[in-house]
């Protein structure tokens, strides 16, 4: 497992895309945390452009290694290593460079300044979002056939989950104000993987009070122990569930 | 060496193989032949479990291939296609596959002498000539001196030349006593090389008879109008 996955980070670090999307990462942290004098604003920027941006980038950046790599795939199967030691591997490797890539971007500046919970809570969280999206993109590149059709598939859920899930949250508060939804919106919150990141995130930058009543009990859930278990929970769950469904497919697939 | 029970596949509707029944023995040279889409490539695939039969065993000495790989230690298969990471060098791809493999024996660079291909090593896969990339798979297949080799259409797309050494390969190896599997639909190619031939039709398995029966049969000194013969006769 270990050469695969060698090889896949060499070949993706040979790739510039991932040197440029490091560059512009770090470009956008250290402009932000060096302009910015109040800090928590800093780092709500900085978490807006983070929760759009890797899943974006990892969703696409891995539905597309995948097909390319089909060939390669190809070949490994051929020879006497297990399939699903060429999966894992290759979701390893993609894991481990755009983490690498994410580390190295937003990672540093963060640590230089704002090295403090909220700032540790952003690395954590973009370094979950990374290989949930991995994850997901695996799925799509396995579930369809057509690269067109997988990359197609796999931005659906990019948007799905970054922009229409929340207008659809939104759009159910605004429906049902006047009835008690708190516990269900926690529970919508809760399961989408962005979502739950940001709030993660807000709860450690001392923001969470200009939420409203809303903030208080996010607060009061998620910000206890058992919340924050459940939260990693959840997260780790988006990592294995996709990647468990792509590994049994790609058991069977016919090369 | 390898027994296939009741192998059957289909791809959506259409049944590539439909209940194949085979034993290839140590020492065979074997000729699959058959039409175009007959399920030649599909059955090669079947026993590398590049392709999953939906019903049927095959077993590789005595055990069953069904989630075990590590057979695949002892096969060396040639593509028809061959099909390799497009930014990655030719050295590149051996010295991968090599590590992968972790074979501790001396490998067997003959091909890869012959075939010139130390000139080409630096030169990317992507940049590679249908004929240059058949000579890297046919090196690959047999690099780590496996007991089986499986080689698909090996030489189409070689020159002359270049399908002349591999064939003095193939007969070399086959007098290790070695099990070797050829499909090809180029029939006067395989003449002096088959001990058997396995001619495959529908998905089915039309006859598998060696060499000697078949010209005995047709009166025919060369396989191929052997062949030939058979199929006519067997039509009429």
């Amino acid at each position: 497992m270990n050469k695969i996955t060698n090889f896949i980070i060499t070949d993706i670090i040979k790739n510039k895309i991932i040197i440029i999307y490091t560059v512009i990462l770090a470009l956008f942290s250290w402009s932000v945390l060096s302009l910015e004098d109040n800090m928590a604003k800093a780092m709500l920027s900085l978490l807006n452009i983070i929760l759009l941006a890797v899943p974006l980038m990892a969703v696409i950046f891995s539905t597309i290694y995948m097909y390319n790599s089909s060939e390669f795939i190809e070949l490994l199967v051929s020879q006497p290593i297990k399939r699903k030691t060429i999966w894992l591997s290759h979701f390893a490797g993609l894991s481990i460079s755009l983490s690498i890539a994410f580390i190295l971007g937003i990672g540093l500046p963060i640590v230089v300044y704002s090295p403090d919970a909220a700032g540790f809570s952003i690395l954590l969280m973009g370094l979950f979002i990374t290989p949930i999206f991995i994850a997901i993109a695996m799925l799509c590149s396995i579930l369809a056939r057509d690269k067109a059709r997988g990359i197609g598939i796999a931005i659906m859920v990019w948007l799905f989950l970054s922009l229409i899930y929340d207008g659809i949250v939104l759009y159910l508060m605004f429906q049902f104000a006047d009835y008690p939804i708190e516990k269900p919106m926690v529970i919508m919150s809760a399961l989408n993987p962005i979502d739950l990141a940001r709030i993660m995130v807000l709860l450690k930058v001392d923001v969470s009070a200009l939420m409203g009543y809303t903030g208080a009990i996010f607060k009061q859930i998620f910000g206890s122990q058992i919340g924050w278990i459940i939260s990693m929970g959840l997260l780790l769950i988006w990592i294995v569930i996709p990647m468990w469904i792509s590994l049994l497919k790609f058991k069977n697939k016919d090369l | 060496m390898i027994r296939i029970e009741g192998i059957k596949k289909s791809f959506g509707k259409s049944e590539v193989l439909k209940d194949i029944n085979l034993q290839l023995k140590r020492g065979q040279c074997i000729g699959l032949i058959g039409p175009n889409a007959c399920g030649k490539t599909t059955l090669i695939k079947s026993i590398l479990s590049m392709v999953l039969p939906n019903d049927g065993t095959i077993y590789f000495d005595q055990k069953s291939i069904a989630g075990d790989e590590t057979y695949k230690n002892k096969i060396g298969y040639m593509p028809q296609i061959g099909r390799y990471p497009e930014n990655m060098s030719i050295i590149q791809v051996i010295d991968m596959i090599k590590s992968i493999r972790q074979f501790d024996g001396q490998t067997d660079e003959e091909l890869w002498d012959a075939f010139g291909l130390e000139q080409a090593k630096h030169k990317k896969m992507r940049t590679l000539s249908g004929g240059t990339t058949q000579k890297v798979s046919a090196t690959l297949a047999f690099l780590f001196s496996p007991d089986v080799l499986i080689l698909d259409e090996p030489t189409a797309g070689l020159d002359p030349l270049a399908s002349e050494i591999l064939r003095e390969k193939i007969i070399m190896e086959r007098q290790k006593g070695k099990l070797i599997l050829i499909t090809s639909h180029l029939l006067n190619e395989l003449d002096d090389l088959l001990t058997d031939v396995i001619y495959m039709q529908d998905g089915k398995i039309v006859f598998f008879k060696t060499t000697d029966e078949l010209m005995a049969m047709s009166g025919h000194g060369r396989i191929s109008k052997a062949i030939g013969y058979y199929i006519k006769s067997a039509a009429v």
